[in-house]
């Protein structure tokens, strides 16, 4: 089982209600973030193209923050999900410095958080919050070793890139192009 | 005109605008630990060559020093840990991959040594020391025996305490300045150097201060050689690494850098041990104060900027 | 001109009312969000609501934690408005209920309008208060001259209240701030509005074109989710904006048109659509009149004539509405919501409705469904007593196209130098926030300082309730019951709101405030429910439901009577309009001596040195009422001028520079906002969200955070057939650094 995620750029009009789901369902104190939602513009006027993302953690198969970890606070879960347990986690801080895409931050109760896919929602049945809530429905979420599922499929069917993929991390976060 | 912004989100404290995790703690914590390898290193180095009566500082009176840098270190560290009661979760995981888990342990073995080389040459500072009670007077006549097994150990744990202090940095790959294989070699250097200059402020012996003097510079000539090594490397490499190292060439951390570190760390103290040795009548303190200072601004300015350096946005 | 609102296909009491499997499950490959509390094995409760926070009104479950706290809100699977989805303020909606800054107790003002001293009060004290000036007012008055302004779901109970006590004076600025145009212009040619939530039938249009419309950033959550399918299905999106919108990222076409010159653009298509025998000629010839006229109006407005005015190349024209053609009739032009632009609207939404017309797009699939409703029983009570005077005695003659009160004529009507037909004295503002909604905020703190009675109800300090007598603080609408949701769609619905907790401090619910006043004023026989419950549960027997089931399943769909979705195959159909048929040439608008068929009419320009003033919508935020919601402020905390990176340079502004904003008249915004430099913004013209720049210290989180657009809107291009406040424009310049002079002013 991998689970991965993949945000359709071609329809998400980035109106952040993955930050808001997420902030909710996972109670992240107001002030802080799992997720957040990049705007990329390129051209000159008239000629405009935009791509918007919804970023998260990309559940690295190479995690670097898992490597780091002096405790084992940060492990590799069901399904590569990559998890931080509280009570393991000293907030050393190195595995903020470790990740390249900065998706992770220090919880005002001192423990390291992170993105989890919502791993209490998958065990049952449930999408996590983002995809679940998401109004343009693009964000797919699945299992890759199943070729049926709808994170499958849509790779399938789509081009994708992942971000900073030069970093060796092979994150599990792709986006449709 | 490309643009890149952040619709949502990113507003975490210590991670954004750009990564501030850690402040004082991690470079002082860094330092005192490099520095403590230093004495330790030449410590146990001159004594396994059977030079302690020839550098009797640094041998038997430096050391004195090292427990304390290092119990300072640690705290220094405790200090920075966000979730302080689960401290000992660090003592009931070995991370082979961890650089921290290798950190705390390397420092779980050679912080008692320390201790023990100290304790062995305590009367170095107090001639009439007494152990009070017997079994600590047999568990010391049993240590004096094995002196050379605890110099090695002591050697190579503080190799690897010197190595380890640039490691902690350049194993991340996510911060491009520190990603590079210089850092340990010269975290190792900047700590020598700074253990020598110990040694040359508190040695009262011409020929030992000569001898430190002269390593001083060697390790001051290696430091400047990895520096530019350093560059080198990162402007032959990817974008982001040419932007890091354009964080000390012309980037905000640029006087910084060339003038502590560089300027005042390493090229006057290396003049002023030059002249020294030419006869010129220095202070050995003075360039001995530079080098500690300038081994301490390293890793300020190492890990700060290197919080500046990213992949992305 | 007859008003034809009630048009709309409206499903008998309990008849076919079968109810759509409100707990099926969804047979869905892999993940499904349906049946969320069945799958979570935490002990939760969940309580029916439908969201408040904008005006579409999704149906949701309201999530407690363990400790009984609210935790979280999730769309109902069975509501057509959302698809079990709510969107980023709906989400946020929590936020609402644990903002600290809200109202909390009703006040009393000890001082002079304005400065905002205030005592707290107990409900029986305030009440007291607002029924002994009321009654004053009655006597000196008449009761026609206290007026409501309102938005919401209060506005059912207070405007029962208003009527009562003898006034029809009930605005909401949503017409003439917003969607009025739209609304008449739409009557005036197919007989019906095009409705809440829009009957555009996007999910399954083969080409949707949206003019100034942002959907996307604009978060009318249904709209949206049918656009990212139409997405999926590879239908063309044509954009006409001058900014690059979100919804010009996902557009086959956008056309970045020079501000105000639609009309031009919408003649053109038309002309084009026209002369190329593009049109529908079945349909039009079937349904439509007026049709020679039309051809004959438009003839010379040819797609080079446009290219002159609107900067849009004619071959971008011809191919756009070929583009059009080829999809029609699955093609939607679409009415957009906020619509008073330059004071032309009606005849530019006129415009937008013929282009439909002559797609065949009415009616429809692809195109616009018909809506049905569902019907449900009001409480019985006496018959209201005719109002001596209505609105439109104030200013006879004006705004003869309005079919309901003009906000701002009853704000001039509140001066007395504008001599109105006769003068308001008392409002009651109920969950609308005046100061930041209508335009040429002097205009508006002058009316209210000439009142002699003020009412502010809210659940949040907004700057409104800073110059009002009596502040009253509603509970959130997680924390009470209200009307059923019956709102048109695809199928007949209903939809349940109830409290999921207990109201935090002394807030109360709409319904409540208004039945207690009511008491005060001898006309509780308007309210025979003493609690809402008791109505809903009377109200929801009346068509085959309980409470009890209700608050089982919280939203409730019934079939339709007939498959009639859209229009069928050579259909025989009477329009409601005075010719019965779709009218491409407005009898009613000729009658009523104004353009039969619309005109283009340039617009000033900006002078040298000023750019117009474009604002918009954030999807995290609603108007300026969610400003000070914790979880959207996370989302969004200030907005921004976006400004073309060439007159960035021009002016030597550079990216996350906070500046001022001067408008025409001199008016300086009071607070400064942060630059964004992008090339997403026409030269000509700068752009930023509506609703900031709180100038309410109450609201601590979003206090003097970026610019208030309202303020800088003091030029008012009032639209003559309906009163609509056409806000754009308005030309603004860049102050960097303000002088004391400037600060102090």
């Amino acid at each position: 089982m991998r689970y991965a995620m993949a945000v359709d750029t071609k329809k998400c009009v980035g109106c952040s209600d993955c930050v808001v789901a997420c902030q909710t369902e996972n109670n992240v104190p107001i002030g802080y973030c799992r997720e957040w939602v990049v705007e990329v513009m390129a051209g000159t006027y008239p000629q405009l193209e935009m791509e918007i993302r919804s970023e998260r953690c990309n559940h690295c198969v190479n995690a670097p923050c898992v490597r780091c970890c002096p405790t084992g606070a940060s492990h590799f879960s069901d399904g590569g999900i990559v998890l931080v347990d509280p009570k393991k986690c000293i907030g050393c801080g190195a595995c903020i410095a470790s990740c390249p895409y900065d998706a992770r931050y220090p919880h005002p109760d001192g423990h390291v958080d992170k993105c989890t896919f919502c791993i209490h929602r998958i065990k049952n049945g449930l999408e996590p919050a983002c995809a679940s809530v998401c109004p343009t429905k693009c964000i797919y979420f699945g299992d890759m070793d199943d070729p049926n599922s709808n994170v499958s499929v849509v790779l399938k069917k789509r081009k994708f890139k992942t971000l900073i993929p030069e970093a060796g991390t092979d994150p599990q976060l792709y986006f449709l192009i | 005109m490309k643009e890149e912004i952040f619709v949502s989100g990113r507003m975490n404290h210590l991670v954004d605008p750009h990564l501030n995790i850690w402040h004082w703690e991690i470079p002082l914590y860094l330092f005192l630990g490099g520095l403590a390898a230093g004495i330790l290193f030449f410590a146990a180095l001159y004594f396994i060559n059977g030079k302690e009566d020839q550098y009797p500082t640094a041998v038997k009176r430096t050391p004195i020093l090292a427990p304390i840098l290092l119990i300072i270190g640690l705290l220094a560290l405790f200090f920075d840990l966000r979730h302080k009661l689960y401290f000992w979760q660090l003592y009931t995981h070995i991370k082979l991959q961890s650089p921290m888990s290798w950190g705390a342990w390397t420092l779980m073995v050679i912080t008692p040594v320390s201790f023990i080389w100290s304790a062995l040459y305590i009367r170095e500072f107090f001639p009439n020391w007494d152990w009070k009670y017997n079994w600590i007077k047999e568990v010391e006549k049993f240590l004096q025996q094995y002196k050379k097994v605890i110099a090695w150990i002591m050697l190579i744990y503080a190799v690897i305490l010197g190595i380890y202090t640039g490691i902690l940095l350049s194993a991340f790959n996510a911060r491009p300045l520190w990603n590079t294989s210089i850092l340990g070699p010269l975290f190792l250097a900047s700590g020598l150097s700074a253990g020598a200059a110990v040694t040359l402020i508190m040695s009262k012996s011409p020929e030992e201060r000569k001898r430190f003097a002269q390593i001083d510079l060697i390790i001051i000539g290696i430091e400047l050689f990895l520096i530019i090594h350093m560059f080198m490397g990162f402007l032959a490499s990817t974008q982001v690494q040419i932007d890091a190292a354009n964080l000390f060439l012309g980037g905000p951390y640029t006087m910084a850098f060339w003038i502590f570190v560089v300027i005042l760390g390493m090229l006057l103290p290396a003049a002023l041990e030059i002249m020294e040795l030419r006869k010129f009548h220095i202070p050995a303190i003075v360039p001995a104060i530079l080098v500690l200072f300038g081994s301490l601004m390293l890793r300020f300015i190492f890990v700060n900027a290197g919080q500046m350096s990213r992949w992305l946005y | 001109m007859t008003n034809r609102r009630q048009f709309i296909k409206i499903t008998a009491f309990g008849a076919g009312a079968l109810a759509i499997g409100s707990g099926a499950y969804k047979a869905m490959a892999g993940f499904s969000s349906t049946t969320e509390a069945a799958k979570l094995t935490v002990n939760l409760t969940r309580t029916p609501t439908y969201c408040e926070v904008c005006f579409w009104k999704c149906a949701g479950w309201v999530y407690k934690n363990d400790e009984g706290k609210i935790w979280k809100i999730i769309g109902n699977d069975d509501d057509q408005h959302c698809n079990g989805r709510f969107c980023p303020r709906g989400t946020g909606g929590v936020g609402m209920y644990f903002d600290e800054d809200r109202l909390k107790t009703p006040l009393i003002r000890t001082s002079e309008r304005g400065k905002q001293i205030f005592k707290q009060a107990s409900w029986d004290e305030a009440l007291t208060y607002i029924a002994t000036k009321m009654k004053d007012i009655a006597s000196k008055h008449g009761p026609e001259s206290m007026a409501l302004f309102t938005h919401g779901s209060g506005s059912s109970y207070f405007s029962t209240l208003l009527k009562a006590y003898g006034s029809a004076n009930v605005a909401e600025p949503s017409y003439a701030q917003c969607r009025g145009p739209r609304d008449e212009a739409f009557m005036a040619t197919f007989g019906e509005e095009a409705y809440s939530p829009e009957i555009t039938d996007i999910r399954d249009t083969k080409c949707l074109v949206l003019i100034g419309s942002h959907i996307g950033e604009n978060m009318h959550n249904g709209q949206v989710q049918e656009m990212s399918d139409a997405i999926d299905k590879g239908a063309t999106i044509i954009t006409v904006d001058p900014r690059f919108s979100t919804a010009a990222g996902k557009s086959k076409y956008w056309l970045p048109i020079k501000p105000s010159t639609d009309i031009a653009l919408l003649l053109a298509w038309i002309h084009e659509i026209i002369n190329q025998e593009y049109y529908d000629k079945k349909y039009v010839e079937k349904y439509c009149s007026g049709f020679d006229q039309l051809k004959e109006h438009v003839k010379d407005y040819t797609p080079e004539w446009a290219y002159g005015i609107t900067t849009i190349a004619p071959d971008q024209i011809r191919k756009t509405a070929k583009e059009m053609a080829n999809a029609a009739p699955a093609v939607i032009v679409h009415p957009g919501r906020h619509v008073t632009w330059y004071g032309d609207d009606t005849q530019r939404i006129r415009a937008v409705a013929i282009l439909n017309a002559l797609l065949g797009s009415w009616g429809r699939r692809g195109g616009f469904y018909r809506p049905s409703k569902q019907a449900v029983p009001s409480s019985e009570h006496p018959e209201f007593p005719t109002p001596a005077k209505t609105w439109s005695d104030a200013f006879p003659g004006k705004y003869s196209v309005a079919s309901t009160p003009v906000s701002n004529a009853l704000i001039d009507a509140s001066i007395p130098e504008n001599n109105p037909g006769f003068a308001i004295k008392g409002w009651i503002v109920n969950g609308t926030n005046l100061v930041n909604t209508i335009p040429n905020q002097a205009n508006t703190l002058k009316a209210i300082q000439n009142l002699d009675l003020m009412v502010a109800i809210d659940t949040m300090p907004m700057e409104i309730t800073g110059w009002a007598d009596v502040i009253l603080p509603e509970c959130t609408y997680l924390e009470r019951y209200d009307n059923l949701r019956v709102s048109p769609h695809r199928k007949p619905a209903i939809a349940l709101r109830m409290p999921a907790t207990e109201p935090l401090n002394e807030t109360k619910p709409g319904y409540w405030i208004a039945r207690e006043l009511s008491k005060k004023l001898g006309l509780e026989a308007f309210f025979p429910f003493e609690k809402q419950e008791d109505f809903l549960d009377w109200q929801l027997k009346k068509i085959g439901s309980s409470l009890e089931e209700m608050i089982r399943i919280g939203v409730k769909t019934f079939e339709r009577e007939a498959d009639d979705l859209y229009f069928a195959n050579d259909e025989a159909i009477e329009f409601p309009t005075d010719s019965g048929k779709i009218e491409l040439y407005s009898l009613a608008f000729e009658q009523a001596g104004f353009d039969p068929m619309p005109k283009y009419i340039a617009h000033e320009e900006p002078p040298a040195g000023f750019y117009r003033l474009i604002y918009g919508r954030a999807p995290m935020h609603t108007f300026s009422r969610t400003a000070n919601n914790p979880n959207l402020t996370d989302l969004m905390d200030e907005n921004t001028v976006w400004i073309n990176p060439k007159v960035a340079k021009e002016w030597g502004i550079v990216n996350d520079q906070y500046i001022w904003l001067k408008n025409q008249d001199e008016i300086i915004s009071e607070f400064s906002i942060k630059v964004r430099i992008t090339e997403r913004i026409r030269w000509d013209s700068i752009y930023m969200v509506h609703g900031f720049g709180h100038a309410q210290k109450q609201m601590k989180r979003c206090f003097g955070r970026g610019a208030s657009d309202t303020q800088l809107i003091t030029k008012v291009l009032t639209d003559p057939l309906m009163g609509g406040t056409g806000m754009r424009g308005n030309f603004v310049t860049f102050i960097t650094e303000k002088t004391e002079q400037e600060v102090a002013s």
